[in-house]
């Protein structure tokens, strides 16, 4: 369904020229009064033919966290990306403080005081937090950097903002979360006043995503201007003071958060009613498809596998809920062939699948959506197409008498593009310039296609836009409604609570519990991911 | 048994300085991310034009500072023909492999012709005279038993090489260049987020690769060869490349491995000597070094830790 221009226009808040934002926001301005440190004016930016960007304006004042939602592919990282100087756009101006300003390249935005934080880290992992923070940089002593010195600005700067990093550990050693406050760091570090981060959340665990949020509401609140990219509405309602919604390309509107829902969010973004409660047709189980018996591993530590037995039936949804590193990356190797096992058994139907190569595996009836979609999900510069039968490019119609036939490819691919809403200028573009969202429907579209018996689904919806999550989990259930069986992991309670029919939880590499969805909550799912039994629970 | 020692230290330290020049430049490209293939392209640059260079000086009656100064010249060669790598890999964005095989065949195969071109085509520039290095001989210090005539009687370049590994390091460690120009081995999209222009740091660092291997180049028509001829080089180049991958990229450790392999072609030497080594086919013994190199490599370039990003083109347009 295509929304009508004018039905857009119904939201927009008059931020093109000049007015004051929404009453309910009341800004803190440095210098000119309601003067927003940041205007972009109709900025336009075009790929080739495509229009990334079409006449989007946008206002930020200091001390405001302001948000900028759209579903994948919307042009948000783009926009970004002219704010920062990496695109020179192709129409549209940009004031800072009321001048007008170019903003030439990501040097040229730092001297303006302007960061970001990029939807893929850009930390290098061999060296320590500080070098990656002063890169570029650096304080001097003579010729040398003044490593003492930079050592104590960073401590300075962690103090003043609660961001609490070991400055001499490397990126390699530190977590996510650790990485993240890093890269907040090197803006601060710049003397960026507008802050831009970029899906921040997507990639950290519930705790992580709270201690990001209170650090976001400490900046704002010290002056910062703070431009905040989630495609979490819970995440928007509880920090942003404004949202900002675009969608393919177009600006929708602006308004205070205060004044809106989810549920008005979801619809302006996507362009139409975007159902948050799934209807769940009734469990139906039906034969065992997978059995997991006793699965060990040899090496030790609190992410290998110490003996994990469950099973899920034909019709069956089976989440796995944990904090990251508790062994759920090892237990998804270990079913699709990429780990080997020391003891234990994975039986598909009744075939053993445990220690098999990945074709077997997959030949056998196993789809399998990786949680790292770049590193086993895609071949980021092979064309789209080729990526959408990346594990089936060797059967017919494909390959006939030993030669790749790439006419069959496109044609399955344009089905694939068709069926899933897989987003792309062109079939041949590499899979690299899609938007995350795109990527990942991609390969859920090739996974599903082979018609596996069991689905293993590893976070299928990080970074994915309400509507497509919509979208994959309608998917999900669409499969297992038909008589196949699902592995889902995730990190994300609400999806687990949602999706599954039963939930098994993981703690340091064994389930410590399983638990009906109905019956438990995510304040008892949260006790047990974190070592406490399903008894203990119950008797608190 | 002293005197063989002494003997032995010595020649490893002459035949390894060409070896330490030349690996240091190729960590200065292969830190910034570009392949450094073309060391051996360069080391034959180098040594064309020292050995050019230094004819022409001694024709001009300049004595004995025209091996200095043919020394120094060699490096325009080196750098010119870096800059063509830089060129085509950091500009153009072309396969660093292939650049770096084209930039040896190109080295390789003009510097012949050029040598028959300028002399009424002779197979080598004519042996010099004056204009090359000679020992240095320190004062007391050479005197010392042992040490004294192992490291204290040495070319001019000997000298200069370590202490090229000692800036080399305080470089890549103790400056902001050095900082950044790791980081473009590492992560060039990070680098560049921070305003850090991955194209000029990996021209200078490629063009410093040239220069230093070219001086490395020098180094042996001014010392060892006394001319140039197309088995002046002879894989030099690859092997400097072999003992920047044994020290995993780090200046301390590579010279360590440039002795090592400096030392495996002294003992070449030095075994020729000894009338019981008449019998050995003089081509086994020359492929003593290339053979350890192989050897060495094979158990080491398992464990080799290189530069993330060493070998891919930067491209703006690459989202990740
Ligand atoms: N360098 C590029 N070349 C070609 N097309 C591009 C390029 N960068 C982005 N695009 C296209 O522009 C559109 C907007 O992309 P953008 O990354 O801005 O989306 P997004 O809103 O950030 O999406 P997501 O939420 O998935 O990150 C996409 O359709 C994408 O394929
Ligand atoms: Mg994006």
């Amino acid at each position: 369904m295509k929304p009508k221009s004018d039905q857009a226009g119904v939201y927009v808040s008059g931020t093109t020229h000049g007015e004051k934002p929404g009453e309910s926001f009341q800004g803190t301005t440095g210098g000119t009064e309601h003067e927003p440190i940041v205007r972009m004016v109709e900025i336009t930016k075009r790929f080739g033919e495509f229009v990334a960007n079409d006449r989007i304006s946008l206002d930020l004042y200091r001390g405001e966290i302001h948000a900028l939602l759209g579903e994948n592919g919307a042009g948000k990282t783009t926009l970004m990306n002219v704010l920062f100087g990496y695109y020179q756009p192709d129409g549209g101006k940009i004031f800072m403080n009321g001048h007008e300003v170019v903003i030439k390249g990501p040097d040229m935005a730092h001297a303006l005081g302007i960061g970001m934080v990029h939807q893929h880290f850009k930390l290098v992992d061999r060296f320590t937090v500080t070098e990656n923070i002063i890169l570029g940089a650096e304080p001097r002593a003579g010729f040398t950097i003044d490593r003492s010195r930079a050592r104590e600005i960073v401590e300075r700067l962690a103090g003043q903002y609660g961001l609490y990093v070991d400055p001499d550990r490397r990126i390699e050693e530190i977590t996510i979360g650790a990485g993240q406050r890093v890269e907040i760091l090197k803006m601060l570090y710049r003397g960026a006043d507008v802050l831009i981060l970029d899906e921040p959340t997507a990639v950290l665990t519930p705790q992580e995503v709270h201690e990001l949020l209170n650090i976001l509401r400490s900046l704002a609140a010290q002056g910062k201007a703070i431009l905040l990219i989630t495609h979490k509405l819970k995440e928007i309602l509880a920090v942003a003071d404004r949202v900002t919604i675009i969608r393919r390309g177009r600006l929708v509107g602006t308004l205070p958060v205060r004044e809106t829902d989810a549920a008005t969010l979801a619809e302006m973004m996507v362009g139409r009613r975007v159902i948050f409660n799934l209807d769940k047709a009734p469990f139906q189980p039906g034969r065992v498809m997978l059995t997991v018996r006793d699965v060990k591993e040899a090496r030790s530590g609190a992410d290998a596998l110490k003996g994990v037995s469950f099973s899920i039936r034909a019709g069956e949804i089976y989440g796995i809920a944990g904090v990251d590193g508790n062994g759920q990356s090892a237990l998804i190797e270990a079913l699709t062939g990429l780990r080997r096992i020391a003891s234990g058994e994975v039986l598909l139907e009744d075939k053993p699948i445990h220690n098999a190569n990945p074709r077997t595996v997959f030949e056998s009836g196993v789809g399998h959506i990786p949680e790292d979609r770049h590193r086993r999900g895609l071949i980021l510069d092979f064309p789209l197409y080729e990526n959408l039968v990346l594990n089936t490019y060797y059967q017919s119609p494909y390959t006939v008498r030993g030669l790749i036939q790439p006419l069959a490819m496109q044609k399955q691919a344009e089905r694939l593009i068709q069926a899933f809403d897989v987003r792309a200028s062109h079939l041949n573009v590499p899979a690299r310039a899609l938007s995350g969202g795109n990527q990942q429907k991609a390969i859920i579209a090739r996974e599903l296609s082979r018609r596996p018996k069991l689905l293993i689904a590893a976070q299928p919806t990080r970074g994915l836009d309400v509507g497509a999550i919509e979208a994959v989990h309608r998917e999900i259930l669409k499969f297992r409604d038909a008589g196949g069986a699902v592995l889902l992991i995730s990190f994300e309670l609400d999806e687990i609570l949602a999706l599954s029919d039963r939930i098994g939880v993981m703690y340091e590499g064994r389930l410590v519990g399983e638990v009906l969805p109905h019956q438990t909550s995510e304040e008892a799912l949260g006790l047990m991911m974190a070592g406490q039994t399903a008894r203990g629970v119950k008797e608190a | 048994m002293i005197d063989l020692i002494a003997q032995l230290i010595n020649i490893t330290l002459v035949f390894s300085s060409a070896l330490i020049f030349a690996a240091m430049g190729g960590i200065f490209s292969e830190r910034a991310g570009i392949i450094a293939l073309s060391l051996e392209g360069y080391m034959i640059g180098g040594a064309f034009l020292a050995a050019v260079a230094a004819h022409v000086y001694e024709q001009l009656g300049w004595g004995a500072s025209s091996a200095y100064l043919a020394f120094f010249t060699a490096m325009i060669a080196g750098m010119l023909l870096a800059l063509i790598h830089a060129l085509a890999t950091v500009t153009y964005g072309a396969d660093q492999v292939v650049s770096g095989v084209v930039i040896n065949f190109l080295a390789a195969g003009l510097s012949v012709f050029l040598v028959k071109v300028i002399y009424q085509g002779a197979g080598q520039t004519p042996t010099l005279k004056t204009a090359v290095f000679s020992k240095w001989s320190i004062p007391y210090l050479s005197d010392l038993p042992l040490i004294g005539p192992g490291f204290f009687r040495m070319y001019p370049t000997t000298y200069l090489a370590l202490f090229t590994v000692a800036l080399t390091a305080w470089i890549l460690w103790r400056t902001p260049f050095g900082l950044r120009l790791r980081s473009l081995g590492e992560h060039p999209a990070a680098a560049a987020s921070l305003g850090i222009s991955v194209r000029r740091y990996r021209y200078i660092g490629v063009i410093t690769s040239g220069a230093l291997a070219a001086l490395g180049g020098a180094t042996i028509t001014l010392t060892t060869t006394g001319n140039f001829s197309h088995a002046t080089i002879a894989g030099q180049g690859f092997i400097a490349l072999a003992a920047m991958i044994f020290g995993q990229w780090n200046p301390h450790w590579v010279l360590l491995a440039a002795l090592f392999f400096g030392m495996a072609t002294g003992l070449k030497n030095i075994i020729q000597l000894y009338p019981w080594a008449r019998d050995i086919p003089t081509e086994w013994i020359y492929m003593l070094p290339y053979v350890l190199t192989l050897i060495v490599l094979s158990s080491a370039i398992s464990r080799a830790r290189p530069p993330k990003a060493l070998g891919e083109a930067y491209d703006l347009s690459r989202r990740t």
